[in-house]
């Protein structure tokens, strides 16, 4: 992991507002930001790990822990929401039985998420899975592609 | 006489998600066959192009023989063979796939100005761009006009601010422009937050040469070198077009010192954030930048005086930028006299919500909220009935039936309990909630504060709470009017425009909704049906055909019958989570 956080850190120019950028390749790369990089980043541009940490609670897209192998991510935008985002959501904690208040169930090969909206309003309801857009979502087509992606491995 | 052929595939959100790259593929695979290819290659170009505006209908191909324009629509891949043989080789167009009445009913009223170029050309191409008459506008304000008179014309255009507040983007520049300093900045807001909302990322994506165009008029009068645009981290395409764009004028010389031999310089540079809704407000944006946490600072001093790093900073929004060449090349009066008398132009917006033809368009100032939800829009789905329509995001109100034919303008729409906004417009009918509406915004800004000021972080906290009390059926009475008192104080209290506007979905709601919240806190009943404690579902017997698809898809296994026998819903097991209410053909099941 050094060796990539090193690599990241080349193209850092010691001027301040590239700590987010910065932050984001190391999310780009390694899927998330583990304590261990914050004490690296810190150490290395001598910035205390209070403020990155501070920093990458503030915004959505960064995480802290590991995220599952398939990303789920449910619009939940006022189009969406009108046309039924409420009810994928409810449907799809149920399927992949991710307990109350968790994201990612505990063998990692899942994570759902909200966004605030994917700016798709017009197929709404839209849900991302793996980075790909799908409009005019129903329960049906939701279960039917996360047990093609179970089926998978 | 050999014909030209063009074909413009849509690529904007909308067409990238309903697969408009399958569609470019499978054409230039089609073009290149064998035999055809003899035929039409040379003559025929293929291009990708921004938002066409229905989106409803992508993805949309348009095929221009001699001028001669043919739009289709809901293309798929396996369509383009036919589409090829008939129309590109023997010039026949397939009219049964043809756009149809709907479409032209859709575009009668819109005037494109901000959307000129999207939908018209690869916004990928600089030279597409320059050949439309780009950086015409540019070439005018930097050769041949003074800052003050770039300003002048501004002012006289009466184009406001597309962020939502509508603040005369003339008198932000002519501010920038009056102080003195070494280091000035401009930055554009592409943050886009408003859920709901995808206008600036259809311009970003469509046309983002607009955008810079603007900038760099922007620069000229107000005599700055350095510029940002902050596009949203849901946006990777926005980003790489943009930065497309930038890379290409600094090919060309638009960009960087000594700009078209002028003398000028500007920088661009964009700035990613990073998923935070709060920083689509001034200060909180320019903390991003800074590489902090982006939290709204107590606004002293005027942006246009310390902004970023202390230094003057115009910040104007994507679309406002976007008009501006346009201002510059056609005149102030061409532009003024396209909206009302306050306020110059037109506006886009994103039509969505319970309407037929949801999409993006875009509308002179002063046409009335019922000539685009009916006339553009098609009405609303289903024909059921209207009941009100939301502008503004989360900052913003519903709008109920009395107030359809009001002018859409930045002050009718404050009158009416809304706000302009950015352009998010969605349309709600009679199967809507208009408490669990609210309760859906409160959850939004509530989640979005930044909590650095107490109102904001706790007021909306106990808003929301008391929201969701009312929509399980433990509503209070007096509830509404503690609503109310808090609503007011958390305006007049809050730090920044977040929670200055938090309340207003409440506010609005109340004030022409207030049966609704009687109706669930006395009643204990949702009208719409919508709110899950207070409904219930069962099948009707006479209706149910016993054909089990209910009872397939309920994840609680609450579902109880045999085959062809009617089937029953046990209330304890359910769930409410409405599965089988949308998978049932002969609509026998019901909630109350
Ligand atoms: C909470 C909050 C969120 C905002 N989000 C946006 C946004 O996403 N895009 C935007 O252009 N303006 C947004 N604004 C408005 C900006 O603060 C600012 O007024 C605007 O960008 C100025 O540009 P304009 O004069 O061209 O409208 C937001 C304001 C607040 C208070
Ligand atoms: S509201 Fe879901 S894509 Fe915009």
């Amino acid at each position: 992991m050094e060796k990539k956080l090193e690599k990241i850190l080349k193209n850092y120019v010691k001027d301040e507002c590239n700590i987010i950028s910065t932050l984001q390749d190391v999310q780009e790369i390694l899927g998330y930001i583990p304590e261990e990089a914050i004490n690296f980043l810190s150490k290395k541009l001598d910035i205390p790990a209070s403020r990155l940490f501070g920093i990458i609670t503030f915004y959505s897209q960064f995480h802290l822990k590991p995220r599952g192998e398939n990303i789920i991510t449910i619009c939940r935008g006022t189009a969406c929401h009108v046309n039924g985002s409420e009810r994928l959501i409810n449907r799809l904690l149920i399927e992949l039985e991710i307990p109350p208040g968790g994201d990612t169930t505990d063998d990692l090969r899942f994570t759902a998420e909200k966004v605030n909206c994917v700016g798709t309003c017009s197929m709404a309801p839209v849900v991302i899975i793996n980075k790909r857009v799908h409009g005019e979502m129903t329960t049906d087509k939701l279960i039917k592609e996360i047990k093609i992606l179970k089926g998978k491995r | 006489m050999r014909a030209d052929i063009k074909i413009k595939v849509c690529m904007g959100p909308g067409g990238i998600a309903k697969g408009g790259a399958d569609v470019i593929e499978a054409i230039k695979k089609e073009i290149n066959s064998t035999g055809k290819k003899a035929m039409i290659e040379k003559r025929c170009s293929l291009h990708q192009v921004g938002c066409l505006g229905f989106c409803a209908k992508d993805v949309l191909v348009e095929v221009i023989i001699n001028g001669n324009k043919t739009t289709y629509e809901h293309i798929k891949p396996d369509m383009i063979p036919r589409i090829v043989k008939e129309h590109l080789v023997e010039g026949k167009p397939v009219t049964e796939w043809a756009v149809g009445e709907e479409y032209r009913n859709f575009h009668k009223k819109q005037i494109k100005v901000v959307l000129s170029h999207c939908g018209e050309i690869d916004p990928e191409d600089i030279n597409a761009y320059i050949a439309a008459g780009g950086y015409e506008a540019a070439k005018k304000a930097l050769t041949s006009m003074s800052p003050e008179k770039v300003v002048e014309v501004v002012n006289a255009s009466k184009l406001r601010g597309r962020g939502g507040a509508g603040f005369p983007t003339g008198l932000k520049w002519e501010l920038s422009l009056k102080i003195k300093s070494e280091v000035k900045y401009i930055i554009c807001n592409g943050d886009e937050g408003d859920p709901g909302a995808f206008m600036d990322r259809s311009v970003m994506e469509g046309d983002p040469h607009s955008i810079i165009e603007g900038m760099i008029i922007c620069a000229k009068a107000t005599m700055s070198q350095h510029g940002f645009i902050y596009v949203r981290a849901e946006y990777p395409l926005a980003v790489k077009r943009l930065q497309l764009a930038i890379d290409q004028c600094y090919e060309a010389g638009l960009l960087g010192k000594n700009i078209l031999g002028t003398g000028c310089n500007f920088d661009l540079k964009i700035f990613q954030g990073a998923g935070a809704f709060v920083c689509g407000e001034a200060t909180a944006l320019m903390r991003s930048i800074e590489g902090k946490r982006g939290m709204p600072t107590p606004k002293l001093w005027r942006s246009a005086v310390k902004g970023l790093w202390d230094k003057p900073t115009v910040l104007n929004n994507v679309e406002t930028f976007a008009n501006v060449p346009q201002i510059i090349l056609k005149g102030a009066d061409w532009f003024r006299n396209l909206g009302t008398e306050r306020s110059g132009g037109t506006k886009v917006f994103a039509l969505t919500g319970k309407v037929k033809n949801a999409g993006l368009i875009e509308v002179p100032l002063g046409i009335s909220l019922r000539e685009i939800i009916y006339d553009i829009g098609g009405g609303i789905e289903g024909d059921r009935k209207f009941k009100a329509v939301q502008t503004g995001g989360p900052s913003g109100g519903c709008i109920p039936a009395g107030f359809l034919d009001i002018e859409v303008d930045y002050e009718p729409l404050a009158l009416a309990g809304s706000i302009m906004g950015s352009g998010g417009m969605i349309v709600l009918d009679e199967t809507d909630c208009m408490v669990n509406t609210a309760k859906f915004f409160l959850e939004f800004t509530q989640a979005e504060s930044c909590g650095k000021c107490t109102p904001c972080r706790i007021g909306t906290k106990r808003l929301l709470e008391i929201l969701e009390r009312i929509t399980s059926g433990k509503g209070k009475k007096g509830d509404i009017e503690l609503l109310e008192e808090l609503s007011e104080d958390i305006k007049a209290t809050s730090l920044c425009g977040l929670g200055m506007t938090a309340p207003n979905p409440v506010l609005s709601t109340i004030k022409y909704f207030r049966n609704e919240y009687e109706a669930h806190i006395i009643d204990k009943k949702c009208p719409a049906a919508v709110c899950k404690d207070l409904i219930k579902y069962f099948i009707l017997e006479k209706v149910c055909k016993g054909c089990g698809a209910c009872k397939r898809v309920c994840p609680a296994d609450a579902i109880r019958g045999i085959k062809k026998k009617p089937h029953r819903i046990d209330s304890n097991l359910c769930v409410k989570c409405g599965t089988c209410f949308y998978a049932c053909k002969f609509k026998a099941i019901m909630k109350i």
